[in-house]
């Protein structure tokens, strides 16, 4: 049977003429979110896309030595290469000390292979009494590490424009002269470290959390009005407040002379004279971010637990369970999806939290953020930071993606 | 085995939320075993609090409630063993059909074979054979009642309290599952304990029929008892449509009195609470009582003026000025004949003084 067209009164297909009339409407629709879509182009994705860039960009050695890496590309990485390496070289090093600008060679490079420091330094000094030609002997009578072919190697290893040592950096691991990936020296493996304690500590802020949250929010849910507008307002007075302010206020309620150490002591759980350390340690992170994110896991809970009808634990009980059974069979089973909003809203913001852990943290209580804010501003290791930035991102990604693998994103409710 | 006449007994039952107002005062009630009875009334009347301290999510502020001779107030509510069916039916959300007429049974750690038996014949009770596998919110509220109806059965209880079930249905659903529910009530003979605000569902339902007020029962009878002699004003207003005078008693005798309206006139009527003379009295007449140019003779017979005229397919209704009564209805049914009736017409109006009832001034 052949499909007929269908013509509106005018004549027109009912299809085009359908569009026409809501054309206006889509228009007006997107001009609506273009402001929106514009803003978060230009503040969100592009910023993460230049993080994402930054953190494998190995360009800026290739553009300062060129002529090096052109001549470096036919070596075999087995005798000593041959004069054109050396040539391209000086004249790469030559124009660097005219410009003044080979400053940043010597950090990339040191990086690479330690020692290239005082090479590059002593070299650059020497190099404009070099004569024309023959530059290899020159270059090996100024330093004897340009006679040595790991440094050779190192520098053809710094070739490449795109390189993501600085993510096997942040994993704990290295290339070795080889390109072979390798775990750094035991002793300086830290990132592990810091990538398990800040886990750990998100980990079991969202558990504290959730143990407190429940319990409040049930409260908030079933009470009348009249008290839980109160009691919501205490829950959400904190999270009013400016977060610097709470956290300061926790430096001093939790400092060795504090209330709650006077209360310690006072008590008789401690001597006066070994107070115990609440603050600058783990201890002091898991109790102020606990308190800090906790309005972000009671508000989920909070919004299911309202949809919920009290009658449905009547009917539970009225049906022959007992409030436990009709809990676990019934009430909290409801509640599952802003358990998992709450969860997931909480874990991820204590993964990247930084201003607490920063202040209360000490040492031993910091977290990744706080590495990557001291590449950001002290360091000045940009592309480390932004590859511990990816590797945040990615990890909340997937955190996300098991999420919703176990339990369903359509299941996340946040009100 | 003989019937327990005193299933269910309020005895002298109080219900305070506040400790300022009481909402059930008072209350004696008994209920026999395999009875439908239904606490009537407006909201706020207490008959749902009375429901709730049955299901035990109340406790009495004084006063006992027996359930089979047995003093409950002291039970849990999962330890009654009384079904019930909620006002929203309910229903777990996250369960399946099965799942939720199961629940009941699993709970009593029934062995599945078992229940599954059981779940089959309640399901089948309300003609649901193969919506195990369903979940509540895929299907239609007439349906989501009547798994709440199955699930409050399914584990066999003596007693079933409803607490408006049919609150949300459509009109004509709703009286699809009035018949269902009381054939249900009917088969298995299971007492049920019904709360409606629905005066209608109510007349049609039950075996016996309680009339709650201001926290007290008015008059606990029979549907026909209750519509055809109600025993006070608030009753005769609230079941059905009611004519009433306001007036004083100057004559009684026998099964008969005077009364003279507040406009002069003196009628006829029937002294049920208001029996002496001098006595201050409303006087209620049921709408279809009256008629229009009594052939037999009758002992009140007035003229009236037909003030309005409202057409209601199967019958007619006529808005009366009636011997001061401006908002006297009259029924008339809608034969093919006509009556005539215009707005503005005198009419002759003739009810018998035994319809006619004298009852406490309002």
């Amino acid at each position: 049977m052949s499909k007929e067209q269908i013509l509106s009164s005018d004549g027109i297909p009912l299809e085009q003429s359908l569009k026409k009339a809501e054309r206006k409407n889509k228009l007006k629709a997107v001009l609506l979110v273009a402001p929106l879509f514009l803003f978060i182009l230009i503040i969100y994705v592009f910023p993460i896309g230049d993080m994402l860039f930054r953190s494998v960009d190995d360009r800026m050695i290739t553009k300062m030595l060129p002529k090096t890496f052109i001549a470096i590309e036919n070596w075999d990485g087995q005798d000593l290469p041959d004069e054109p390496v050396y040539k391209g070289l000086y004249e790469d090093l030559k124009f660097l000390k005219e410009n003044k600008t080979y400053g940043k060679i010597i950090a990339r490079l040191n990086y690479e292979k330690s020692g290239f420091s005082s090479l590059i330094k002593k070299t650059v000094r020497k190099i404009s009494k070099f004569d024309e030609g023959n530059y290899k002997e020159q270059f090996i009578e100024v330093h004897k590490r340009w006679g040595q072919s790991e440094y050779l190697i190192a520098l053809k290893n710094a070739a490449p424009n795109w390189s993501y040592a600085k993510y096997l950096k942040g994993v704990d691991m290295k290339f070795d002269q080889d390109r072979n990936i390798v775990l750094v020296e035991e002793d300086r493996r830290i990132y592990k470290i810091l990538w398990m304690r800040t886990l750990n500590v998100a980990f079991w802020v969202t558990i504290f959390c959730f143990i407190l949250a429940y319990p409040i929010s049930h409260l908030l849910a079933t009470l009348p009005m009249k008290y839980s507008n109160l009691l919501m307002i205490c829950v959400l007075l904190p999270f009013w407040t400016s977060l610097l302010v709470r956290t300061s206020s926790w430096m001093v309620l939790l400092q060795q002379q504090g209330p709650i150490n006077d209360l310690i002591v006072w008590l008789g759980l401690a001597a006066d004279d070994s107070r115990p350390e609440l603050m600058y340690n783990v201890i002091g992170t898991f109790v102020a971010m606990t308190q800090i994110l906790l309005p972000f896991m009671v508000l989920p809970l909070y919004s299911v637990m309202k949809t919920i009808s009290p009658s449905l634990m009547r009917a539970g009980k009225s049906l022959g369970g007992t409030p436990l059974v009709s809990f676990l069979k019934i009430y909290f089973p409801l509640t599952i999806p802003g358990i998992g909003a709450g969860c997931l809203l909480v874990f991820i913001l204590a993964i990247g939290y930084y201003i607490t852990p920063a202040l209360v943290g000490g040492a031993s209580g910091s977290l990744i953020s706080n590495t990557i804010a001291y590449h950001m501003k002290s360091s000045l290791d940009w592309a480390f930071a932004s590859a511990l930035g990816t590797m945040l991102l990615v990890g909340v990604l997937a955190i996300y993606w098991v999420y919703n693998k176990l339990v369903g994103i359509d299941n996340i409710k946040l009100g | 085995m003989s019937k327990n006449d005193r299933f269910v007994r309020f005895d002298n039952v109080d219900k305070s939320y506040d400790g300022k107002e009481l909402v059930v005062k008072g209350l004696n009630l008994d209920i026999a075993e395999g009875e439908f009875v239904t606490m009537l009334g407006p909201s706020g009347s207490g008959k749902t609090t009375c429901l709730m301290m049955l299901a035990g999510f109340e406790t009495p502020t004084n006063g006992q409630i027996y359930l089979d001779n047995n003093v409950i107030s002291n039970i849990p509510p999962h330890k009654r063993g009384i079904g019930m069916v909620f006002q929203n039916y309910a229903l777990f959300p996250h369960m399946t059909v099965y799942e939720n007429l199961a629940f009941p049974l699993r709970v009593r750690k029934i062995p599945k074979d078992e229940a599954d038996k059981k779940v089959d014949k309640a399901l089948s009770m309300v003609s649901l054979q193969g919506f195990e596998a369903r979940m509540p919110m895929q299907l239609s509220g007439g349906q989501q009642q009547r798994v709440a109806v199955a699930r409050s059965l399914v584990f066999d209880p003596q007693l079933v309290l409803m607490d408006e079930p049919l609150g949300a249905l459509d009109k004509n659903l709703r009286e699809s599952m009035q018949y269902e529910i009381k054939h249900i009530h009917e088969s298995i003979g299971v007492t049920v304990v019904y709360v409606t605000h629905d005066q209608t569902e109510a007349l049609t339902m039950s075996n016996r029929i309680a009339v709650f007020n201001d926290g007290k029962v008015q008059q606990l009878s029979s549907p026909d008892e209750l519509y055809e002699r109600p025993v006070n004003s608030f009753v005769a207003e609230f079941i059905g449509e009611n004519n009433t005078f306001g007036g004083e008693i100057i004559d009684v005798s026998g099964q008969k009195c005077k009364v003279k309206l507040n406009s002069g006139a003196e009628i006829f009527a029937n002294p049920i609470v208001a029996k002496s003379k001098g006595e201050k009295t409303t006087v209620s007449l049921r709408p279809e009582r009256a008629i229009i140019d009594p052939q037999t003779s009758m002992d009140n017979n007035h003229k009236g003026k037909i003030e309005e005229v409202i057409y209601h397919g199967d019958h007619t209704r006529l808005r009366v000025d009636l011997l001061g009564n401006k908002e006297f209805i009259l029924k008339i049914p809608n034969s093919s004949s006509g009556m005539g009736v215009k707005e503005g017409k005198e009419i002759n109006i003739g009810w018998n003084s035994t319809d006619c009832r004298a009852l406490d001034p309002k």
